[in-house]
């Protein structure tokens, strides 16, 4: 019987140049892999793989070396540890996330968990090409939003509580975008240069600012044969039904103007900037 | 400026050094005084006065003011917060 290599390349099993070999790539969430299934993980690549795995660049994890008549005993076994499968080919890709506002002292968003949300709405979801979506809790940007296909970057925007601040000049000294001026003890912020970090906030010796979370979205990044930084179309977006409907449109254009095998860049070169735009925007403004 | 208002128990310079022995200098001054007491500290401008400050605030301690010297260089007034 013909091997199905499309099939199998779905189910995450990439093909080594070694005949009958197989790389097996795992579903990852946000770069987070619990003890139990990386047990699961050793054991298998332990008994059917050569005794290692391979870190992806994209948070992944591959056990290389698995040979075909092994794949469905391969799969039992990861199963019991509660690890499964990834994808390769034109569909959504692993989404990516850097740890967030739960672990990291720097994150202005909530990331693991924007991530699983992200992978029960869209991982796996057919479409003309690869689309990768990446989710970076700050403006220090450890995820690298805008080298994906849909970057998600976290940011707080803030107001000045005049009542808590003592004046001390310490925020506008910590703002790098320079969007913070005081004079005669009142703070104002250039909204035009804030580019919500929140390092303001998070510096203010007595709290005097109101924060408020939200995400900032990049378009059409790519970072394989064509390099390109994702672009920004829509402002600073405060809640997540947004968020989502701003990704669907995004994905429903890619669905219904792309090419087989085009990238999400190419499509808006060739389709037209201006015809996302106007996509995105209608998503954004909920109409 | 008006520093009399506050009154320093103890003080240490950390224009002298570099990130991250800045912090670490201003954490081994606050381990040597008591809860409740103030320490001053001279440091310079840039990631000294970018960074020391935030520092101090996220191990707990009270920041109580920061004045510019006007010549590169602040003083920083931290009450030490105890756990």
């Amino acid at each position: 019987m013909a091997t199905d290599y499309a099939t199998l390349k779905k189910g995450g099993f990439m093909r080594q140049k070694q005949k009958n070999h197989f790389s097996l790539r795992l579903a990852v969430v946000g770069g987070q892999i619990s003890t139990e299934q990386l047990v699961a993980v050793t054991e298998v690549a332990q008994k059917y793989g050569h005794g290692y795995v391979h870190l992806t660049s994209r948070q992944g994890i591959e056990i290389p070396f698995i040979k075909l008549e092994d794949i469905d005993e391969v799969k039992e076994a990861l199963a019991k540890g509660g690890a499964v499968p990834g994808v390769c080919g034109p569909r959504v890709r692993t989404i990516t996330a850097c740890q967030g506002s739960a672990v990291c002292p720097n994150g202005c968003i909530e990331t693991e968990e924007l991530a699983k949300e992200l992978n029960d709405r869209y991982f796996g979801l057919e479409l003309p090409h690869k689309f990768k979506f990446g989710v970076t809790g700050c403006q220090n940007n450890c995820l690298k939003a805008e080298e994906n296909d849909l970057g998600i970057k976290g940011g707080v925007r803030v107001e000045w509580i005049k009542d808590k601040c003592i004046s001390c000049g310490l925020c506008e000294k910590i703002c790098r975008e320079k969007a913070i001026s005081i004079k005669d003890g009142v703070v104002s912020i250039n909204r035009d240069k804030c580019n919500y970090c929140g390092r303001c906030a998070l510096g203010c010796p007595t709290d005097a600012y109101d924060t408020t979370q939200g995400y900032m979205l990049s378009f059409g990044g790519l970072f394989g044969n064509t390099i390109n930084k994702g672009t920004a179309i829509v402002p600073f977006i405060e809640d997540k039904k947004t968020l989502f409907a701003v990704c669907d449109a995004a994905l429903n254009f890619f669905r219904e103007n792309a090419n087989p095998s085009e990238r999400f860049k190419f499509t808006i070169d060739r389709v037209g900037r201006d015809k996302l735009d106007e996509a995105i925007w209608k998503a954004y403004e909920g109409r | 400026m008006a520093e009399t208002e506050i009154k320093v128990d103890d003080k240490i310079d950390i224009t002298d050094v570099v990130c991250p022995v800045t912090f670490v200098k201003t954490k081994v001054a606050l381990e040597e005084i008591d809860d409740g007491q103030i320490l001053q500290v001279h440091l310079n401008d840039g990631e000294p006065v970018q960074n020391v400050p935030r520092s101090v605030k996220d191990e707990g301690h009270q920041i109580l003011k920061l004045t510019d010297n006007e010549d590169g260089t602040y003083e920083l007034f931290i009450k030490k917060v105890g756990d």
